[in-house]
């Protein structure tokens, strides 16, 4: 029978405070032994305090071609960053 | 270097003008340092030589652990054993990163291994050799991940985002293994004119195939010109060897041993060492599948992939048999 484990992608939090962040995926039959396997192959070094695993299946991505109408929006509103505003010296620390 | 000889399929580097727009941009991307990153545009000839590369990359890794663990049972001390231990294990995990970077490229981990099974894809030649003594395992950690890091240093650098960042992985974890054994040679030759004689027999056996790993000069090849366009590779195989002889002279000479090569000396000149050609045909003959453990480390491998089939339908049959149950449970209850 002999049918490829699903592919994981994991997230490992670093330390208390901090996101869990995408460190890479694995295979593995279900998310329990996707968990450990994870803790062997990611955090041997004390890498982690938690981690998450998905499907990557299940996983919705942005197309790479689509990147240009997806994100231009943003690109002319340029007031949105704080240092579009001067602020005369003497107004102190703002 | 553990991925020797990868081929590009390319006849020549073709120049910007010469490309099609999409190969332009993409070239242009690459020239400018950006990382080319899974499901983006990229020319076939890129992914090809990528899966080649990172696929016995990761398959060196793997087969890797075979000489090392042929002495986990009988390293020295309890101490040794748990660092042997650890080594071998993180040659397991580097395997899993590079074959999780490969199957970005749109080839699945069990194509890989079949590949890896049926001989069409290579591993480094350096593992085709056998550990016949405890002190071959330092030489190992000492001259063998010492040219990997050689070679993995500026792979990190690498134009393919998930290959640059299994890489960063890796080269954070291999100093230990290079220290590691190192700090069993010291020990070794601080012992008995036996074991002294030990390290020295073992060096005199691992010197030459360890200048092997990073693959014949190259600055003629059309392979590497196209592969370091690409940003695949980053510096010629001479390179790297010269930097490699360089830095484990002084190191050899600290342990009291004298490196296996009559031509060598420093060369005032050019800053660096002279030495003697490897002989380059029994590196071929070892990447044919003639070396002295070829045969066994590959059967090596089939051996646990087909043990080890029962396991893994096992464990994917409980995952079907638990999840069907979470499915009626939840019927039930509805």
């Amino acid at each position: 029978m002999s049918s490829e484990w699903p592919l994981w992608e994991v997230f490992i939090r670093g330390q208390h405070g901090l996101n869990h962040r995408h460190v890479g995926s694995l295979h593995a039959p279900d998310a329990e032994m996707a968990i450990n396997n994870a803790r062997d192959v990611y955090t041997r070094r004390n890498e982690g305090v938690s981690i998450w695993v998905v499907k990557s299946a299940e996983i919705t991505a942005s197309a790479p071609s689509e990147k240009g109408p997806l994100f231009d929006p943003s690109n002319s509103k340029v007031y949105r960053h704080p240092t579009f505003f001067d602020i005369p010296d003497e107004v102190g620390h703002m | 270097m553990y991925a020797q000889m990868v081929k590009t399929d390319a006849a020549r580097v073709r120049s910007l003008e010469e490309m099609e727009p999409h190969e332009r941009a993409f070239q242009e991307r690459i020239d400018a340092g950006q990382k080319i990153e899974p499901k983006e545009w990229m020319p076939e000839g890129y992914r090809k030589t990528l899966v080649r590369q990172i696929s016995q990359h990761a398959h060196s890794e793997i087969v890797g652990q075979l000489p090392e663990g042929n002495w986990i049972t009988r390293a020295p001390t309890l101490e040794r054993k748990a660092i042997l231990l650890a080594k071998v294990q993180d040659e397991a995990g580097h395997g899993l990163y590079l074959y999780c970077a490969a199957e970005t490229l749109g080839i699945s981990r069990d194509q890989m291994y079949e590949q890896l099974h049926s001989g069409k894809a290579k591993y480094s030649s350096i593992f085709n050799y056998p550990t016949l003594t405890w002190a071959d395992i330092g030489a190992i950690g000492w001259l063998v991940d010492g040219a990997a890091i050689m070679n993995q240093v500026p792979l990190q650098r690498c134009s393919y985002g998930p290959y640059a960042r299994a890489m960063v992985r890796i080269c954070k974890e291999e100093s230990f293994h290079q220290r590691q054994g190192y700090d069993a040679l010291m020990r070794m030759v601080k012992g008995t004119p036996a074991q002294k004689a030990m390290v020295q027999d073992a060096l005199n056996r691992w010197w030459w195939p360890s200048l092997m790993m990073f693959g014949p000069s190259d600055d003629a090849s059309v392979h590497s010109a196209q592969s370091m366009a690409w940003k695949i590779k980053q510096n010629s195989n001479d390179e790297l060897r010269q930097k490699f002889v360089d830095q484990t002279v002084p190191q050899a000479k600290y342990l009291g041993l004298t490196i296996p090569d009559p031509d060598l000396k420093w060369n005032e000149e050019k800053g660096g060492h002279d030495f003697g050609e490897p002989d380059w045909e029994e590196f071929f003959n070892v990447i044919a599948g003639n070396g002295p453990c070829n045969a066994e480390r590959l059967d090596a491998r089939k051996k646990a992939w087909s043990d080890g089939a029962w396991f893994r339908d096992g464990l994917t049959a409980h995952a079907e048999k638990v999840a069907d149950r979470r499915a009626a449970a939840k019927i039930a209850a509805e």
